[in-house]
C-alpha cells in the first residue's frame, strides 16, 4: 500500500495538505471528502430538526385528547414529515455515508470535489424548493402523492432536483471505487462496510431511477402535458418509496458493521456469507413495491405473491443471515478480548456506556424483533387484507426507519464527530443516555401504534372522532388508551430526538477541540471505541472460542433462535386473526 | 494452509475468502432459508385452503360509467333512506356497487348475513381506502379501476366504512355503512342506526 502522502497525485487537489491522518484509526482523511462529510451531515441534521418538529405537531394531534392542528395544517404538516424525514434526512446522511465508505475508509482520494459540491448544490435547491411548495399551501399531497391529488409542478420539480443531485453523489462513489483501486489505496478485496456501502449506493441508483420514471412523468402530468394512470403511478412511486428504504437497509447493515468494529473489534465470520447476503438485497429488494399494492385492482394474486415475497423471501434470508453475524461478530468480538464467560458473559461485560455500541444493540434488537418481524408479516398477500392503511403500517415502519435505521446513524455520529469533525462529544452525560430514550421512546410508539392498528384506526387521518361525517362511528375504548402511551412514547423519543439535534450542533459549532492528550481512560466526551479502540487479536486469542454443540458463538445462536420463535408465533397468530374476518375471494 | 487471525469489517480482506462458513453459519443459513420456504408456502396455500384472498374480479373501468352503474343499482333495490343516503337492499349472489367519492360512499348497504355478493369497488375521483369497521377489511380503491370482491358477511350487525386513504382535506369525514341483517332479514337488537330506516 502506498501512503496517501506520498502518492504522486494526492497534490491534484491542492498542495500537500490535502490528506490528514487519522490519529485513531490511522486511516488517510482526504480534506475535500472531509468537508463533504461535513456539509451533508449538516444538512441531514438541518432535516430531521425540520421532521422532528412536524413529527411532535402531528402526534399532538392524532392524539385526539390534545387534537392540536386544523385538518389542513395537519395533512401539510404531514406531507412534511414524511418528505423530509424519509428522503431529505435519511438521503443526506446516507451521501455522508457514502463520502466516509468511499474516501477515508479506502485512504483515498475522492473523484471530483467540485462536482460533489454541484451535486450537493442541486439537492439542497431541491429540498428547499420543495419544503417552500409544502409550507406555503401548494403541495397538499402528502408524501406519497397519488395522482390524481395534484401539487405545484414546482414540488415534483424539486424532488427530480434533489433525486439528480443524490444520483451524482453516487455516481461519484463509484469512480472513488475506481481511483481506490487504481491508485492501489488499499490491498485484497474491499472491506465489508464498504462493500456494504456498495450495495447501498447500487440500491440508490436503482432506486433514483424509479424516481426518475415516476417524477417526470408526474411533472409534465402536472403541467397538463402528459397523460397519466393512478394504478401505474402507485407501482412506480413505490418502486422508489419502498426501495428508498432498501438503501436504508444496505446502509444500516454496513454501519452495524462499522459500529461492531469500532466499539467492541468485533469480527466478519465469513466474508463470503455477509457480501452474498448484500448481493441477495440488490437482486430481490426492488420488488418490494408490492407490498403496497397487495389489496389494490391493478395486479394478480401472483403477481402480488411472487414480488411480495421479493422471489421466495430472498432478501428475507439476507436481513437474517446480518441478523445472525452482526452479533456474532460482536459476540466473538468480544469473547476474543477475554469476556468469554458463560453464554452471556460478553454482553454483560460489553460498553454499554459508548453510544455507539447502544445505538448499535438498539438498532439491531429494534429493527429485528419488531420492524423485520411485523413488516415480514404484514408483507404477505392476505394478511395485507386487516393491515392495508391502518396504523400497523406506520408502527412497522417507525420501528424500521427510525429505531433501527436512525438510530444506527445516532450512533455513528457519536464516532463521527471526533473522527471527521475532529471535536469531542458535548453532554457527554446526555449523549449516553439518548440512544435509550430515543430508541426506547420509539419501541413504545411503534408498539402501541401498531395495536391501535390492530382495531382498525386509520393511518393519516386527522380525526378518527369523525366530526362532521353523516354518520356516528366510535372506535373501542382501548383504543384512546392505546393511542394515549403511543404519544407519552413518541413524546420520549422526542426527547432523545431534541438531544441529538442539540448534542450535535453543540459539539460541531461550539465544541471542545479533539486532541491525543484526551485519549486517556475515563475522559469524557470520547466514546470508549476511540479512547480504548478494541486490541488487534491473534490466532492464538482465537483457541478460547467455545467449541459446543452451539458453535463458536453461543449465545448469539440462543438469541437468533428465540427471535425464530417470536416471529413464527407473531406470524402465525396474524393469520389466526385473518381467519375471523368475512370470507371474501 | 496458513490461516488469518479473524478480523472486522473494516479491514480489506487478502487473498481467498470465499471458504467454507463455520458450523453455526451453516446451520442458522438453513434454518433460516427453511423459514423462508413456509413464509412463501403460506401464500398459496391460503389461496388453496383459507377464506380471505384479494383476488377478486378486476378490471378497468370509466369512472364515469362506473357512477351510472351504483345509480343503476340504486335504482334496482332501494329500500329507503339513512342520513340521506340511499339503503339498497340487493337480492343474494347479486352484483353490488359501491363508489368512493370525495368525500363520502355510497350508497348505504344492506346485506344478509351468509349470503354472498360480487362487491364492486371503484372511486369517481382520487384514490380512496375501502376499511370495514370493526372488522377490520381494507382494500384499496383506485379511480379508473373496478375492484369485484366476493364477500360474505359472517356477523349481523352495523358497520361502518372508513376512508383510510388521504384524499384531500375532508378526508376526516368519508363515512359510509353497511346494515347486515340476520338470514331472517331482521336487525340485532342492538342495531339502533338500522331503526331509522324509513
Amino acid at each position: 500500500m502506498i501512503p496517501a502522502m506520498d502518492r504522486p497525485d494526492s497534490a491534484m487537489n491542492g498542495a500537500s495538505g490535502a490528506f490528514r491522518i487519522c490519529p485513531v484509526t490511522g486511516l488517510s482523511l482526504h480534506r475535500p471528502a472531509e468537508r463533504l462529510i461535513k456539509a451533508n451531515a449538516v444538512a441531514a441534521t438541518i432535516a430531521l430538526l425540520i421532521g422532528g418538529i412536524s413529527a411532535i405537531l402531528i402526534l399532538l394531534t392524532r392524539w385526539q385528547a390534545v387534537h392540536l392542528l386544523g385538518p389542513t395544517m395537519f395533512y401539510r404538516v404531514l406531507t412534511a414529515h414524511g418528505l423530509t424525514m424519509l428522503i431529505f434526512f435519511i438521503i443526506f446522511f446516507e451521501m455522508a455515508v457514502l463520502y466516509f465508505a468511499a474516501g477515508p475508509l479506502l485512504n483515498s482520494r475522492i473523484a471530483a470535489p467540485k462536482f460533489g459540491w454541484f451535486s450537493y448544490a442541486l439537492m439542497t435547491a431541491g429540498a428547499l424548493l420543495a419544503e417552500v411548495m409544502i409550507w406555503t399551501g401548494r403541495a397538499d399531497v402528502l408524501m406519497t402523492s397519488y395522482i390524481p391529488l395534484r401539487a405545484h409542478p414546482l414540488y415534483y420539480l424539486g424532488i427530480i432536483f434533489f433525486a439528480v443531485g443524490a444520483l451524482c453523489v453516487c455516481g461519484q462513489f463509484f469512480a472513488t471505487l475506481v481511483i481506490a483501486k487504481r491508485e492501489r489505496t488499499y490491498e485484497g478485496s474491499l472491506p465489508l462496510v464498504t462493500y456494504g456501502a456498495v450495495t447501498a449506493a447500487i440500491i440508490a441508483v436503482i432506486t433514483l431511477l424509479h424516481g426518475a420514471a415516476t417524477y417526470i412523468p408526474t411533472f409534465l402530468w402536472s403541467i397538463g402535458v402528459m397523460k397519466m394512470d393512478p394504478q401505474i403511478y402507485r407501482m412506480l412511486w413505490w418502486a422508489l418509496g419502498h426501495s428508498s428504504q432498501q438503501i436504508n437497509v444496505a446502509a444500516m447493515v454496513a454501519i452495524w458493521y462499522l459500529l461492531g468494529a469500532f466499539t467492541v473489534g468485533a469480527v466478519v465470520l465469513n466474508e463470503k456469507i455477509s457480501r452474498t447476503a448484500f448481493v441477495l438485497y440488490i437482486l430481490f429488494i426492488s420488488l418490494a413495491s408490492a407490498h403496497h399494492l397487495l389489496v389494490d385492482p391493478g395486479f394478480s394474486s401472483s403477481w402480488k405473491v411472487v414480488n411480495t415475497s421479493y422471489f421466495m423471501y430472498m432478501a428475507v434470508l439476507a436481513s437474517l443471515l446480518h441478523g445472525f453475524t452482526v452479533p456474532a461478530g460482536v459476540e466473538i468480538g468480544q469473547r476474543l478480548r477475554g469476556f468469554n464467560q458463560g453464554l452471556f458473559g460478553w454482553v454483560k461485560r460489553a460498553p454499554w456506556g459508548d453510544p455507539g455500541f447502544s445505538s448499535l444493540v438498539l438498532s439491531v434488537v429494534v429493527f429485528g424483533f419488531v420492524g423485520g418481524i411485523t413488516g415480514v408479516t404484514i408483507g404477505t398477500e392476505q394478511i395485507n387484507i386487516v393491515v392495508h392503511n391502518t396504523l400497523r403500517v406506520p408502527g412497522h415502519f417507525h420501528a424500521t426507519v427510525v429505531s433501527g435505521t436512525a438510530t444506527a446513524f445516532m450512533g455513528l455520529t457519536y464516532y463521527l464527530i471526533p473522527l471527521v469533525f475532529q471535536k469531542k462529544v458535548a453532554f457527554w452525560r446526555l449523549a449516553q443516555i439518548q440512544p435509550y430514550l430515543f430508541a426506547g421512546g420509539m419501541l413504545i410508539f411503534s408498539i402501541f401504534m401498531s395495536f391501535a392498528g390492530g382495531y382498525g384506526v386509520p393511518r393519516r387521518h386527522w380525526d378518527i372522532a369523525f366530526t362532521g361525517a353523516p354518520f356516528e362511528q366510535a372506535f373501542d375504548p382501548a383504543v384512546d388508551a392505546l393511542m394515549g402511551i403511543m404519544a407519552l412514547g413518541g413524546l420520549l423519543a422526542a426527547v432523545g430526538g431534541g438531544l441529538y439535534i442539540l448534542i450535535t450542533v453543540w459539539s460541531v459549532f461550539f465544541g471542545k477541540p479533539f486532541t491525543e492528550a484526551d485519549r486517556v481512560p475515563g475522559a469524557k466526551g470520547l466514546p470508549q471505541g476511540i479512547v480504548r479502540p478494541p486490541r488487534p487479536t491473534t490466532l492464538e486469542d482465537e483457541a478460547v472460542l467455545p467449541k459446543g454443540r452451539l458453535g463458536n458463538a453461543p449465545g448469539t445462536m440462543v438469541l437468533v433462535l428465540v427471535f425464530l420463535l417470536v416471529f413464527a408465533v407473531y406470524y402465525f397468530a396474524n393469520w389466526k386473526l385473518l381467519s375471523f374476518v368475512w370470507k371474501i375471494g | 494452509m496458513s490461516r488469518e487471525p479473524m478480523h472486522t469489517g473494516l479491514v480489506s480482506p487478502r487473498g481467498n475468502w470465499w471458504v467454507p462458513a463455520h458450523k453455526s453459519e451453516k446451520v442458522w443459513f438453513a434454518i433460516a432459508f427453511g423459514w423462508c420456504m413456509v413464509l412463501f408456502a403460506m401464500m398459496p396455500l391460503w389461496h388453496w385452503k383459507g377464506g380471505q384472498n384479494a383476488s377478486g374480479i378486476r378490471r378497468r373501468v370509466d369512472p364515469a360509467a362506473f357512477e351510472a352503474r351504483v345509480n343503476e343499482f340504486v335504482t334496482d333495490y332501494k329500500v329507503g333512506e339513512l342520513n340521506g343516503f340511499p339503503v339498497v337492499e340487493p337480492p343474494p349472489g347479486s352484483d353490488i356497487y359501491l363508489i368512493g367519492r370525495m368525500w363520502s360512499w355510497y350508497p348505504v348497504l344492506k346485506l344478509k348475513k351468509g349470503a354472498k355478493y360480487t362487491l364492486h369497488l371503484s372511486s369517481k375521483d382520487v384514490n380512496h381506502g375501502f376499511s370495514l369497521y370493526p372488522v377490520n377489511i381494507n382494500f384499496q380503491v383506485v379511480p379508473g379501476y373496478d375492484y369485484g370482491l366476493v364477500i360474505v358477511p359472517t356477523a349481523a350487525g352495523d358497520f361502518g366504512i372508513i376512508c383510510n386513504e388521504f384524499c384531500g382535506v375532508g378526508h376526516h369525514t368519508m363515512l359510509g355503512k353497511v346494515l347486515v341483517t340476520n338470514e331472517d332479514g331482521t336487525m340485532p337488537g342492538s342495531a339502533a342506526s338500522a331503526a331509522e330506516v324509513k
